[in-house]
């Protein structure tokens, strides 16, 4: 971890061939062209059209190539519906009219073949990409993932840093091109967890553990949130994600432990309760194992918990 | 246990909207309040009216109490309307919230907010889509099949009451208690007791519970009419192209609903029994909630769009005075369709951990779906190719539904990518994808049906001129409306944000809101187009029965049809019938011979049933056990009385039956064979003129 950054591979967007990357490039310059025409169109800077780590900027490409493909397909459907419509019309009396007519072998041929042929082509391509963008998938790396447990809350997001001991709530910080992965569970309802400019969604569940696997390419500020509704703190479960130097890294983590907070059953049962933060929290000291015993309930779940209010009140 | 709690159960004074009001007159609390006054007042006004016309008598024994196939048809879709004039000033609303709510509380609370996305989803599928198509097949398909009704009328009755129940619920969720706020696919354990404790989860659970058992035995109704109830001749390539999608919808129906109705009485069970299928503990798992949601909710989507595939199928080549380029073609895509339907549920949820491998394979399936759909869309395009349209208002809203489903479809297959769908998953991307599906899809196709059937219902056309500001909103309104979404979606903004918190985003929230106002005007465009129809309908007149030169049996006799369909059972030969006869001069003929014509009575059976199992569920949300034993003592009852009864038919005598025939044959022999370039002007009568 110490390692300083320059010595270490940064994780490579995936190779792709020539083809796909040409139309990627069609699909940038129209999409830049589109982006100059709406003015006020930073909000495409938002989300995974301005990628901030390798995942998302696979899964751009991606997008652009299914529309590009995708476009070429309904092309022809929104120039035809109109301009057949218009050209036999009944006040037309050029055009020819052959009502009897209902068959023929060629249309079938064209509107059967040539789009079962593009399914096939995408359908290649798709198996190919969900194998590499599978959230499971570790990022190719020299460095060891930086691994981060999530848990959903009602309000809230909770990471724990398990190899450093400590824990943050609504802020991840996370170093630059070192590879994040990521368990999630759930504190209560089902959850998704959503970074627009770094990787996708991924549900947090209750006694279930997924996985996410992700990295940021360059220092900077993104963002993160809940995309599954659960209530009426919803839209304010939202956090900041920030990409830091290794070395700012270090130093957030030396500062974090500073902090005399401790994240432990007592201290978890609070911050599961429904609320929302003004502002991030920090955990100098994370109690072991303590992910452990969200996961297989011994802390029981949102609901559950209610129950066994007495337990700690008392 | 007061005299009280066991009378009224968990209702209470603030269960009602207007003391909530009263008590925190917040925006938000009277917004709620005055939705509450408008479904009381209009049900007041109803009433009043109803009483001031004398017109109740008549309301009971000619609508009510009907097993009559068109007229309960035409109940779905007068139920429909109503709802779907609700649900569509609720999108207003939430549009109107997330144009005015960036860093400020706006007009609506959280809770109001997350009321309000969640009735809207409902209403919009399970009392708009469904009862809209339902209404539409319920009164064209035994028309062009050439049977007098459906096979089993009674129990017609009892599916739309039953969904009428489930109207009555949404509706009353308005005014006392609150609804749920989980979104119309209900996703526990936040719908749980632990999580929502509240009247409103149940309100949900009951109302689609309602829904779905009229739609499962609306489509084993259909089903068995197609299967069994076809005129002699009428081969299964010879049927109508909406008949074949209402088949396969009905099989879609019988198929894909149980699960939900299975699924959320599961959640019921939870919910009163203390059950734990679907709870964060004790072994239960929502996952299990969330397949068998979408096992049902997949093919869902397809029983909403295959019927309006075929009004375009019937529409487009009507309007192009030409056969339907590539039958056989249409009718193996919508059975694709239907099939595929039921392969690709698990792409509402990429994003649960499971494997590539499955994803991929959903992702793919889902990408089969395109196939077939573009095939029938370039069959309709064909069908247009050297014909002769006619721009009206049906072939607009196919023409525009052409060019905007597929931008749909393109949506479609990015988000059926499951790379690109962890992305865009959750956010409006996918908002803006399902309407982009179901307005073209769905509500384009009913409003080309409606404006091509009207006619034939009720003996006189729609107004063209309204038809056209129609098409206009929708058209114009869908594009300034979702558009947005889209741009916003792949900005990372969640859906059912009650807030948003940045300020680039609001140009594209107003543009949006604009656009909802536009598909507001457009409904209202609807209502006025009805309502400037009737006035002069002494213009439009079509007595005879065939105002468009059009293809199927349905046409073949007056307009409104005699409440037996048929004076004679047609004899079918071929694709087309009712054209290939006008050709040779089969049409417009007496028969041979009338027969005396068995028609069941009216009853007031399916009422009863329906709304006992409303009251029955009603007492379920709000804990009143002697309601709910009593409905459902009431819905049970009357089945097993009904069972016993003999005594359900009656004959129409053969003169009668001839008499009326005779004088729509006499009818159409004085009327005016016109050409299609003056088929909406006065002088279309009905009957039209010969120039293939």
């Amino acid at each position: 971890m110490k390692r300083p950054i320059r010595h270490a591979r940064p994780a490579t967007p995936r190779a792709h061939s020539s083809r796909a990357r040409l139309l990627t490039r069609i699909g940038a310059i129209m999409a830049s062209l589109a982006a100059l025409s709406l003015s006020g169109c930073s909000v495409l800077s938002r989300g995974f059209l301005a990628p901030g780590g390798p995942v998302a900027h696979a899964e751009r490409h991606e997008f652009f190539f299914v529309s590009v493909v995708m476009l070429l397909v309904i092309g022809p459907v929104i120039l035809l519906a109109p301009l057949i419509a218009w050209h036999y019309r009944l006040a037309n009396t050029k055009s020819a009219f052959r009502p009897q007519w209902g068959f023929s072998w060629i249309l079938e041929g064209l509107i059967w073949i040539p789009p079962t042929i593009i399914v096939i082509v995408l359908a290649v391509f798709l198996v190919q990409r969900t194998e590499q963008l599978d959230p499971y998938r570790a990022i190719p790396s020299n460095l060891p993932p930086l691994q981060v447990d999530v848990v959903s809350l009602d309000w809230k997001w909770l990471f724990i840093y398990p190899e450093l001991h400590i824990a943050s709530v609504n802020q991840l910080i996370l170093p630059a091109n070192r590879p994040v992965h990521m368990s999630l569970t759930s504190g209560t309802v089902m959850q998704s967890l959503l970074m627009p400019r770094l990787a996708g969604q991924i549900y947090a569940m209750t006694g279930m553990v997924t996985q996410l696997n992700l990295a940021i390419s360059e220092p900077g500020t993104y963002w993160g949130e809940n995309a599954q509704y659960n209530g009426d703190g919803f839209v304010k479960q939202k956090f900041q994600v920030m990409g830091v130097t290794p070395a700012d890294f270090s130093h957030w983590v030396a500062s974090v432990k500073q902090t005399p907070k401790v994240l432990d059953d007592k201290a978890y049962h609070n911050l599961s309760q429904e609320s929302t933060i003004p502002q991030p929290i920090t955990f100098g000291t994370v109690e072991p194992g303590i992910f452990a015993k969200i996961v297989h309930q011994v802390i029981p779940p949102g609901d559950a918990a209610k129950h066994e209010e007495a337990k700690y009140d008392g | 246990m007061t005299i009280w709690h066991i009378l009224l159960g968990r209702l209470t004074w603030s269960s009602l909207a207007f003391v909530r009001a009263w008590r925190d007159p917040t925006l938000s609390e009277l917004i709620g309040a005055a939705a509450a006054a408008i479904a009381v007042g209009g049900a007041v006004v109803l009433f009043g009216l109803l009483t001031y016309l004398r017109a109740w008598r008549y309301l009971w024994s000619e609508w009510l109490t009907s097993l009559d196939h068109k007229r309960i048809g035409i109940m779905y879709m007068v139920f429909a309307g109503v709802m779907l004039a609700r649900a569509l000033i609720e999108a207003v609303v939430i549009r109107t919230q997330q144009a005015i709510a960036i860093n400020n509380q706006g007009i609506v609370g959280p809770e109001h907010f997350a009321e309000l996305f969640s009735t809207h989803g409902t209403i919009m599928v399970f009392f708009v889509g469904m009862p809209l198509l339902i209404g539409l097949m319920n009164y064209v398909m035994p028309l062009q099949i050439g049977s007098r009704d459906v096979a089993f009328p009674y129990l017609n009755s009892i599916s739309l009451w039953l969904t009428i129940g489930g109207g009555i619920m949404m509706m009353a969720s308005l005014v006392v208690g609150k609804f749920s706020t989980g979104g119309w696919s209900g996703y526990p354990p936040y719908t749980e007791l632990a999580f929502n404790g509240g009247v409103g989860p149940d309100y949900w659970i009951w109302s689609v519970s309602l829904s779905s058992l009229g739609a499962l035995m609306t489509g084993i109704n259909f089903a068995v009419t197609i299967y069994k109830f076809r005129a002699p001749g009428m081969t299964w390539m010879r049927l109508p192209l909406f008949t074949w999608t209402s088949l396969c919808t009905s099989i879609l129906m019988i198929f894909a609903v149980p699960p939900l109705t299975i699924a959320t009485l599961m959640l019921a069970a939870d919910r009163y029994l203390g059950m734990h299928f679907f709870t964060n503990d004790l072994g239960g798992n929502m996952m299990n909630f969330v397949n068998l949601f979408w096992l049902f909710g997949h093919p869902e989507v397809y029983i909403l769009i295959l019927p309006p595939f075929g009004v375009y199928s019937e529409v487009v080549s009507a309007y192009s005075s030409k056969e339907l380029y590539g039958y056989t073609s249409l009718v193996i895509a919508t059975m694709a369709i239907a099939i595929l339907s039921f392969t690709v549920w698990l792409h509402h949820f990429f994003t649960m951990g499971q494997s590539a491998p499955i994803n991929a394979f959903f992702g793919i399936a889902t990408m089969l779906i395109g196939i077939p759909t573009g095939v029938k869309i370039y069959d309709w395009i064909w069908t247009m190719f050297w014909g002769e349209v006619r721009l009206n208002t049906a072939m607009l809203f196919s023409i525009g539904f052409m060019v905007t489903f597929v931008i749909g479809g393109m949506s479609g297959i990015i988000l059926a990518t499951p790379p690109v769908d962890y992305m865009v998953h959750n956010t409006l991307f996918l908002i803006a994808h399902f309407h982009n599906m179901l307005i073209p899809g769905m509500l384009y196709g009913v409003i080309a049906g409606y404006y091509y059937w009207f006619p034939k219902a009720f003996g006189f056309r729609l107004s063209e001129k309204w038809g056209r500001r129609t098409f206009f909103c929708f058209f114009v309104g869908f594009y300034l409306a979702f558009m947005p979404l889209y741009v916003m979606g792949l900005g990372g903004v969640a859906r059912r944000s009650q807030e948003l918190f940045d300020p680039t985003l609001r140009p594209w929230t107003i543009v949006a809101e604009i656009g909802a106002l536009l598909l507001f005007t457009g409904l209202a465009c609807i209502f006025i187009q009805l309502y400037v129809s009737i006035k002069q309908r002494h213009q439009t007149r079509v007595p005879v029965g065939d105002p468009w030169d059009a293809r199927g049996l349905e046409w073949s006799m007056s307009a409104p049809p005699p409440e037996y369909n048929f004076a004679v059972i047609p004899q079918v030969s071929r694709r087309d019938a009712f054209y290939w006869r006008k050709k040779y001069d089969g049409a417009y003929r007496p028969a041979d011979h009338y027969r005396d014509i068995e028609l069941p009575k009216n009853s007031m059976c399916g009422i009863l049933v329906g709304m006992g199992l409303t009251a029955c569920f009603f007492g379920f949300v709000w804990h009143i056990w002697w309601l709910a034993f009593l409905g459902f003592a009431v819905a049970f009852g009357t089945a097993v009385v009904r069972s016993f009864n003999r005594d359900v038919n009656r004959v129409i005598p053969a003169a009668e039956v001839a008499a009326h025939d005779r004088r729509w044959l006499d009818r159409a022999a004085a009327a005016r064979p016109i050409p299609r370039h003056l088929e909406l002007t006065p002088e279309n009568e009905g009957l039209a003129k010969w120039q293939g």
